[in-house]
């Protein structure tokens, strides 16, 4: 605190060299490239251009995730499926048949997997997030470059284990004689939503976890106990109305009944969404506010 | 005139030892915390901040400029605060307090193949690193050819690295490194890795790099390489600035005021076999007046001082008849001296259970450079009683007083020796065809 009070001082009573008004200005010519580095946090506008500058590096960790994931496994990208696919056909067994929960009046199967296709990615990406950072500890301690690229590359990369366990979700439809309505158009921004709030999520986690070895012990935990408090194998209906606004201040809660709304034609729920958006929203904040605080010393503590 | 590329101003940096503030923090210590932090806050706003036995400053009030195009090589013992400074200016940490301006694009070279990963081919691995170290794609697609050719992997471009040799890998990732082309390069030891021929490459791409104007900080153990290399130099010493100017003066200055808190290389026994019926219980490198130290110029005498004793609390075991032998490794791993308590009957054990030996070697002692020590204690052959690789590590420099009017020791021989000359007027000659 004292020390980034001290050096704005310095900013204060030296007038800037001759000169270098143009270079503050213009970060991007290389010629002209002027840096400062001094304690303290950094503006954001400097994070974005940085970050901006680094989006190669951004692509190609993307890539490098997506290229190693599966290597040296013997099912390779049908773990992207299996996941889900296994974990509804448990659900359907136990709670659809043995159980009789109610699934609003379409078969058990397809409401499940309607929502673990979106959970699967959201908890995936979460968790892979929040062990990212430490995962590349070696890293943060040789290079500089945005810390904010390896929790952003482990949420990114995750994607692609959603589109493809998004294919077996058509195959299920059919399976069953659903189909899919129009308004499934809406999965591509309601995946931006998930992505968002995963982010954030996740991006918090991580940072705390260079700290805190915790984290990465309480993550899966978290995970379940917030995958049940989700109306993922259960519908919306069966929650008791005055419990009902606390239950929607989970942003998942309104997040998957829309992905289950807009794929089967429902009514989606705007205002349930609104409110995830907010906390989405409030979520990120306190995220990037969490990992900014750290991401200077994340080479001294990790 | 020009700013300075490089503008360094009462810089610091604050170490916590055992972690961030307290060691073993866990989240209960945390939540602690949340009521405590508010009210700790608060007194030290008021009061200064008391000294904390567990933190120490890796750099204390650091000021320096570096013009463009100098090369200023950066030395001083290990500790000394140089790594830290490099972190600093890389921006791998933040400083505790001060300001840094930098007028150029800044590359940072702390290890080659930052960012490779095993699975990866030799071209994503090329991407890869190349963006970890701020190129854009672009860029790298520019220069592609140019660093397969300097890699000469050409072959083996689309083959995952983890099937390349040792000698390929690095090859790769310091083609990567060679191409970057910013205005500022910073760069640690990142030469002690690979094997000699390749370190050899590695400094002609750097006076190459430094002949083309850039502005480069070298952090080094290897005082021939800064010699040859830099023109400028900063000697550190906990932390502080001992020396600023040219290399000349920085590396005489290191090498004559020696850090008197020295207290000679670490004994370490991590790789130690045997029986262990007796065991070499210390070991230490002294100079001539009886100091501890861990470096020493080639040009005065090494003596090393070993304890050895019996461990068996039997009256009846004693030392007699065991052979101590001193094996010298330099850097790379080549054996290059082998010496005995037994050479030449020189000194037996006594029938005794625990033993002082001292073995002086006299100047000039090994090319400068780093050596490791192992030690055998046993009968060879017959029985391995105490053998430890690594015993001591201990670096060697060049000479105090230079009998040889050029600066480069390192790169030539592997023998330290002084010989007589003589050299005869005589008449020359002549043949007539």
């Amino acid at each position: 605190m004292q020390a980034s009070v001290k050096a704005e001082q310095i900013d204060l009573d030296e007038p800037p060299p001759t000169g270098n008004e143009r270079a503050v200005k213009r970060p991007e010519s290389s010629s002209d490239h002027f840096l400062v580095i001094e304690p303290g946090r950094r503006q954001l506008q400097e994070d974005l251009n940085e970050l901006l500058h680094y989006r190669d590096l951004l692509y190609f960790l993307v890539r490098r995730d997506i290229s190693i994931r599966y290597k040296q496994t013997l099912l390779g990208v049908a773990w992207a499926v299996l996941q889900p696919f296994m974990t509804m056909v448990v659900f359907s067994v136990f709670l659809g048949r043995f159980a009789g929960v109610p699934s609003d009046g379409i078969p058990y199967p397809v409401f499940a997997y309607l929502g673990l296709l979106p959970w699967t990615y959201f908890s995936g990406s979460v968790s892979r997030c929040s062990a990212s950072l430490v995962g590349h500890s070696n890293l943060l301690g040789k290079v500089y470059f945005p810390r904010i690229i390896i929790p952003l590359s482990a949420t990114l990369s995750a994607l692609i284990d959603f589109a493809i366990a998004g294919v077996v979700l058509v195959g299920i439809m059919a399976w069953y004689g659903v189909a899919p309505a129009a308004s499934s158009i809406l999965f591509l921004p309601l995946t931006a939503l998930t992505a968002f709030l995963a982010f954030g999520v996740g991006m918090w986690l991580a940072a705390l976890n260079v700290q805190y070895r915790d984290i990465q012990h309480a993550t899966p935990f978290l995970m379940q106990i917030w995958m049940f408090a989700t109306p993922i194998v259960y519908p919306n209906s069966i929650v008791p109305a005055n419990y009902r606004f606390v239950f929607q201040l989970n942003p998942m809660a309104g997040i998957i009944a829309a992905y289950r709304d807009s794929a089967l034609g429902n009514p989606v729920d705007w205002p349930a969404l609104g409110i995830a958006l907010i906390v989405g929203l409030v979520v990120m904040s306190l995220g990037v506010w969490q990992f900014r605080r750290m991401d200077r010393y994340f080479a001294d503590i990790v | 005139m020009t700013a300075p590329i490089i503008n360094v101003r009462d810089l610091s940096k604050l170490y916590r030892l055992g972690g961030p503030s307290r060691p073993n923090r866990d989240l209960r210590d945390a939540f602690n915390d949340l009521l405590r932090v508010p009210l700790k806050r608060l007194r030290s706003l008021r009061a200064e901040p008391t000294t904390d036995d567990e933190t120490f400053w890796a750099l204390k009030d650091i000021s320096f400029e570096v013009a463009r195009g100098e090369v200023l090589g950066v030395i001083g013992k290990n500790g000394a605060g140089k790594s830290t400074l490099l972190k600093i200016l890389s921006r791998i940490t933040a400083p505790t307090e001060g300001r840094i301006e930098l007028r150029g694009r800044v590359a940072s070279l702390l290890e080659v193949g930052t960012g490779f990963h095993a699975d990866l081919t030799g071209r994503e691995n090329i991407y890869l690193n190349g963006t970890f170290l701020g190129m854009r794609k672009r860029e790298i697609d520019n220069k592609f050819d140019e660093i397969l050719a300097f890699a000469e992997i050409e072959r083996f471009i689309d083959t995952p690295v983890k099937r390349y040799s040792s000698g390929m890998y690095v090859r790769l990732a310091f083609a990567v490194a060679a191409h970057l082309e910013p205005e500022i390069l910073l760069i640690d030891e990142v030469l002690a890795v690979g094997d000699a021929e390749f370190q050899k490459k590695c400094l002609g791409k750097l006076d190459d790099i430094a002949q083309h104007g850039r502005t480069v900080l070298f952090v080094s153990h290897n005082l021939a390489a800064v010699q040859k290399l830099c023109n400028k130099g900063l000697l550190l010493r906990d932390g502080k600035i001992v020396s600023h100017g040219s290399v000349g003066e920085t590396v005489k200055e290191y090498l004559h005021k020696p850090d008197q808190r020295s207290e000679g290389c670490r004994f370490s026994t991590d790789t130690r076999r045997g029986s262990g019926w007796a065991l070499i219980t210390d070991a230490r490198i002294l100079d001539e007046t009886g100091r501890a130290v861990s470096s020493l110029p080639c040009d005065r005498d090494l003596t090393f001082e070993l304890t050895v004793q019996t461990m068996d609390s039997s009256a009846q075991s004693t030392l007699r008849g065991l052979v101590l032998e001193l094996i010298f490794f330099s850097d790379d791993g080549r054996p290059v001296l082998s010496l005995m308590n037994v050479d030449d009957a020189a000194a037996p054990f006594p029938s005794a259970d625990a033993c002082l030996v001292r073995m002086r070697l006299a100047a000039p002692t090994f090319v400068p450079g780093r050596y490791r020590l192992k030690l055998f204690l046993g009968i060879p052959f017959l029985q391995h009683v105490d053998e430890i690789e690594d015993a001591l590590e201990f670096e060697i420099l060049p000479p105090e007083e230079p009998w040889r009017p050029y600066e480069l020791y390192q790169s030539r021989g592997i023998v330290c020796r002084k010989a007589d000359w003589a050299c005869e007027a005589q008449s020359r000659a002549v043949s007539h065809g």
